[in-house]
């Protein structure tokens, strides 16, 4: 047999080949368009080819070619600010080539291979290096730096280091046994990157988002699942993830959503600044766009091009976090090639091994000490979108089973323009354990604590709100119906927070705790009062409270807070008085 | 080029055939069918091996049999285009309909359509004004937006599509829109209302309409909306058109997705239908928008008919996690005699952002919008609650709130069929309905927009 075989037969974007000498997952090239695909099925003789462009007008008997390489993503300095298809074909390029509208059988480079980069070495001749180690760095963008890193599998001893300008395939140090590293390499996305451990995570993710930070935190080097029914509020949480966490590098993989979104981030982020760094978001931004027109085995792959480059960065030692929207999307395209394949279907369809691969996905996130010893991690939010927002369906379970954080997306809140609709009775965190140290060390020694008596407040509420569905809210004794006031001013000034507003969109960590504890603070004060005689009505309705509410959408309110909560407090003190 | 007629059928299921011993047939190919009597079909390639091919055929397979001849037809679907399609009634399968030639075309365009590089596309900010305050106030639409009604069998779909179709129109501008309307199952009693609206008001000279009835094949049902977009791709971005496309109803053309897809004993996913029916729907609902270094636009309005009233069944399901928001039309209003039955609270528009305010309605608009609905969604609550504590239970503001949600629908949302209100007008009337509640609890209103604009103030 050899490399070159002949189509037998088209369905759709499966294509079954014949006489071709194939192994599992090399790449191959289909008909005489020279369609990109991958091996995804032996039989015998038969190679059955997942194909990752349009296959309409193709042919049995057209050729296939194989490459005998493996579906692979190019790592290296040029990858920061692209926007790639689901194969890393940069979507940029594919623009000048194809015109506005994607077209079929054209290659492109993930980057340029022609840039200068200014390589500055970190290693000397003479220097034992192995996998992962870093020999140099690049400047590739304002934020970033880029750690050139022997790929793994390879060590020696270094015979030749240079320094000075050179593109990604100049050879920039060679090894005493003669191999030649350039600043590319390459990594098959369906294998992990290697490392040396997994650490248990200790440190949060800061999302700036209130009710991610402050109730159902997620670790750096965690997984999270966001389900919700459509517009609820996935992109707009995840768009905001990519804005404002504090990670070093964001990959954004639009699967099998809308285009308009995408073209929005592309707007959006060569003009947000970074509040962690102060630089264009853009500078730590890779972005992945396959939507949900564009071929559905490219969008399967999309996942895993995605998580392939931010293990890349992790293993610089950077926190990486990767936004899925939606892995509903990819589970879908599993799903098609599956019954594609004639495979037995398991539920809903799905294929059998949906629930180990959703795993093997979210396994990919970590914090690693990395092959060259230093701490790096990936985040992973995936965003999954149920039919019907029912979350008993395979992909929702899948997930919920493996994420240590799920983040509840909620049609009611949504339609009541609660934003974000997370609804905080069944989201939940399980890292709250491992990160209360750090949130002691670095916000405040009551900050768990303070966390508990907000969420006790809210449970508080839901089963008040029984009661007053039946007989009214005038029926509660006045220290419950404080609670529902406090209760509500969590809800309309903690937890809503406005995605669009250049204020309130991002919420320092420092600040929400000081915004929980000005409700506390309030709670106690209209106790004090009420205890003396004041009025409920009175005390919720002092002019201070509503600044202190209002204060949130001005610039500086950090500064402010404290002043406003002391007013506040003076002002319900005085209502004793005038009564 | 056309090859050599087959008749090597060896089945035939619901609306597939399946025959073998074929020369390399290409997938997607087109096919004719010619039944002995000499009535020709035709249908589409969706599997091909050198083994087995599987035909769809359009006009569903009745009288086919191992003697009807098959021929392929060298090439996958193509629709001629030019713009003597402006004025023209064609068939579910593109063949005119009106009497009049066929279309000369200037170009030949395959119906599936290339996805637009999401690169490649411009965000829409541009304000289409409908003349319905409801949609205009509070699920403002954008140029470029696919927005789909959500509606259910026996509700005024029609007249508010046609409304809108209309009355739509960029603000302090003349330019007109391009209407491609493409009917898919729907009756002739619902066309011809639709046909002799667009004619009495002289739309249909810049119309084009693809029409697939209630008694035409279903298969065909499933190229319709192709081609339908592919006529709008053409006019819009080859030659400069903003155009509006309406179909109706999607609820039809996943019933024939659905069909096929049982044909071809598919595992099936939800109720039935096809796994991929998401990927489908994107196929067609995605190809709305504006893209770079062009002028034209392709604004979408799909109408689905929500089966069983409920929006949680596939075809709005699916549809709601693709298009941009939605309009959802109540039952419930409909029969209170209200006319749009709008019902704003669970409609959305997610680009609405991108185009109100200052420089394009209004600087109070937002304001107003997010007011008028707290407002209304505050009164409707309300209206459970007091059936069970009674009114009296009720303190002022709750009583001020449950007013205003009558007054909502009997004033902002009713308006007549002809009835075109200009953003100005739509957003005075908010103020003169909201002036029945107490300024104290319009909370969401901005000071310095209730100092401006609220009656008291401008008196
Ligand atoms: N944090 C927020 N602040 C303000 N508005 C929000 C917020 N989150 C969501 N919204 C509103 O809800 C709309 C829908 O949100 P989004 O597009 O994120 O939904 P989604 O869950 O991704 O839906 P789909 O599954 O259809 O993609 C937005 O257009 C916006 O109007
Ligand atoms: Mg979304």
């Amino acid at each position: 047999m050899s490399n070159e075989g002949v189509i037998y037969r088209i369905s759709g974007p499966v294509v079954t080949a014949t006489g071709m000498n194939a192994a599992m997952y090399d790449v191959v090239r289909v008909g005489h368009e020279g369609l990109m695909g991958e091996v995804i099925e032996l039989h015998g003789e038969k190679a059955v080819i997942q194909v990752y462009e349009d296959t309409s007008g193709i042919r049995p008997g057209e050729p296939v070619l194989n490459t005998e390489e493996t579906l692979s993503v190019s790592l290296g300095p040029g990858l920061l600010t692209q926007i790639y298809d689901g194969i890393q074909r940069p979507l940029a390029t594919l623009e000048e080539v194809m015109g506005v509208f994607i077209t079929r059988g054209v290659d492109a480079d993930a980057f340029d291979l022609e840039k200068k980069w200014t390589f500055e070495p970190q290693a000397s001749k003479g220097d034992e290096v192995t996998g992962g180690n870093v020999i140099g760095h690049v400047q590739e963008t304002e934020t970033i730096v880029h750690k050139i890193m022997v790929p793994p599998g390879k060590s020696g001893t270094i015979k030749d280091i240079k320094s000075g300008d050179f593109n990604v395939t100049e050879t920039v140090c060679t090894l005493e046994d003669g191999t030649e590293l350039q600043m590319m390499q390459k990594w098959p996305v369906r294998t992990p990157r290697p490392f040396t451990q997994k650490y248990a995570p200790d440190t949060p993710l800061v999302t700036g988002m209130r009710i991610l930070d402050f109730l159902f935190p997620l670790a750096k080097g965690g997984a999270a699942g966001i389900p919700g029914p459509f517009g609820s509020g996935k992109t707009v949480t995840q768009q905001s993830l990519a804005k404002y966490s504090d990670a070093q590098l964001v990959v954004y993989i639009g699967c099998g959503e809308r285009g308009n979104e995408m073209t929005e981030v592309l707007d959006e982020f060569p003009h947000l600044i970074d509040p962690n760094t102060g630089k264009p978001l853009m500078n730590r931004t890779v972005m992945i766009a396959n939507t949900s027109n564009m071929p559905v085995a490219a969008r399967e792959a999309s996942v895993y091009t995605g998580i392939t480059i931010a293990e890349y960065f992790r293993d610089m030692g950077y926190d990486v976090a990767l936004m899925a929207d939606s892995t509903s999307r990819w589970a879908e395209a599993m799903r098609e090639i599956s019954s594609r394949l004639e495979e037995m279907p398991g539920e809903e369809g799905y294929p059998a091994y949906l629930s180990s691969r959703i795993a093997e996905f979210y396994e990919r996130a970590g914090r690693v000490e990395t092959l060259s010893g230093e701490d790096g991690s990936v985040t992973v939010i995936g965003a999954v979108s149920p039919p019907g927002g029912d979350i008993s369906e395979p992909v929702s379970q899948g997930t919920l089973r493996i994420v240590k954080v799920f983040w509840g997306l909620d049609a009611g809140l949504a339609r009541q323009r609660h934003f974000p609709a997370i609804n905080w009775l069944n989201s939940y965190s399980l890292y709250p354990q491992s990160l209360d140290q750090w949130f002691r060390d670095n916000i405040a020694q009551d900050f768990p604590e303070i966390r508990t008596q907000i969420s006790g407040l809210l449970q508080t509420e839901s089963e008040l709100q029984e009661i007053v569905q039946l007989v009214g809210s005038d029926a509660l004794p006045v220290d419950q119906q404080l609670t529902l006031e406090v209760a509500r001013m969590i809800r309309e000034y903690f937890l809503q927070q406005n995605g669009f507003h250049d204020v309130d969109a991002y919420c320092d960590i420092h600040l929400q705790y000081q915004m929980a504890k000005a409700i506390l603070t309030f709670q106690d004060a209209a106790k004090t009062a009420m205890a003396s005689g004041a009025q409920l009505n009175d005390v919720v309705n002092v002019p201070a409270r509503s600044d202190l509410i209002r204060g949130r959408f001005e610039k500086g309110y950090i500064n402010d807070i404290e002043g406003m909560v002391k007013k506040m407090t003076n002002e319900i003190a005085d209502t004793v008085e005038t009564n | 080029m056309t090859g050599k007629e087959y008749r090597t059928i060896t089945d035939v299921k619901g609306p597939l055939v399946f025959l073998n011993k074929t020369e390399p047939v290409a997938f997607g190919e087109i096919v004719t069918l010619r039944l002995a009597n000499g009535d020709i079909k035709n249908g589409q390639v969706l599997d091909t091996s050198d083994d087995l091919v599987i035909v769809q055929v359009f006009e569903g397979t009745a009288k086919i049999n191992r003697e009807t001849g098959v021929t392929f037809m060298g090439d996958v679907f193509k629709l001629p285009v030019s713009t003597d399609l402006i004025g023209r009634i064609l068939d579910g399968a593109g063949r005119p309909r009106d009497g009049g030639p066929e279309i000369v075309a200037e170009e030949k365009a395959d119906i599936i359509g290339a996805a637009i590089n999401p690169y490649s596309r411009q965000s829409p900010h541009d304000f289409i004004q409908t003349g319905i305050s409801a949609i205009d106030c509070c699920t403002t639409l954008v140029r470029g937006q696919k927005l789909p009604i959500f509606s259910a069998s026996g509700l005024p779909h029609n007249d508010i599509a046609l409304q809108i179709a209309r009355q739509a129109k960029l603000q302090d501008s003349d330019e007109e829109f391009i209407v491609v309307f493409c009917a898919m199952g729907i009756t002739a009693e619902e066309y011809n209302f639709f046909r002799s609206d667009l004619e009495r008001t002289g739309a249909l000279e810049n119309a084009v309409l693809f029409v697939n009835l209630a008694d035409d094949p279903a298969v065909e049902r499933i190229i319709t909306p192709r081609l339908a977009l592919t006529a709008a791709e053409y006019l819009a971005f080859e030659k400069d058109y903003h155009v509006l496309v309406i179909y109706t109803d999607m609820t039809n053309y996943c019933d024939a997705l659905r069909q096929i897809g049982a044909a071809r004993e598919e595992v099936p996913g939800r109720r039935g239908y096809p796994g991929y029916m998401y990927t489908d729907l994107a196929m067609l609902y995605e190809r709305a928008g504006i893209v770079k270094g062009k002028k034209g636009s392709i604004t979408q309005f799909p109408i689905l008919t929500m089966p069983g009233d409920d929006i949680t069944h596939p075809i709005p399901d699916l549809s709601g996690y693709i298009t941009e928001g939605q309009i959802v039309i109540s039952r419930e209003l409909h029969q209170q005699g209200i006319y749009p039955p709008i019902n704003v609270l669970p409609s959305l528009s997610r680009l609405m952002g991108s185009c109100i305010g200052e420089k394009t309605t209004r600087e109070d608009h937002k304001s107003v919008s997010d007011q008028m609905y707290a407002a209304y969604a505050q009164g409707r609550e309300l209206r459970g609650l007091v059936a069970i504590v009674g009114e009296d239970a009720l303190n002022e503001r709750d009583k001020q709130l449950l007013d205003f949600s009558g007054i909502f629908e009997d004033k902002f949302l009713r308006q007549s069929r002809d009835e075109d209100r200009s953003i100005n007008e739509t957003l005075d009337l908010c103020w003169n309905l909201m002036a029945n509640i107490d300024t104290k609890y319009l909370v969401r209103l901005d000071q310095k927009w209730i100092e401006k604009y609220h009656p008291e103030n401008r008196a």
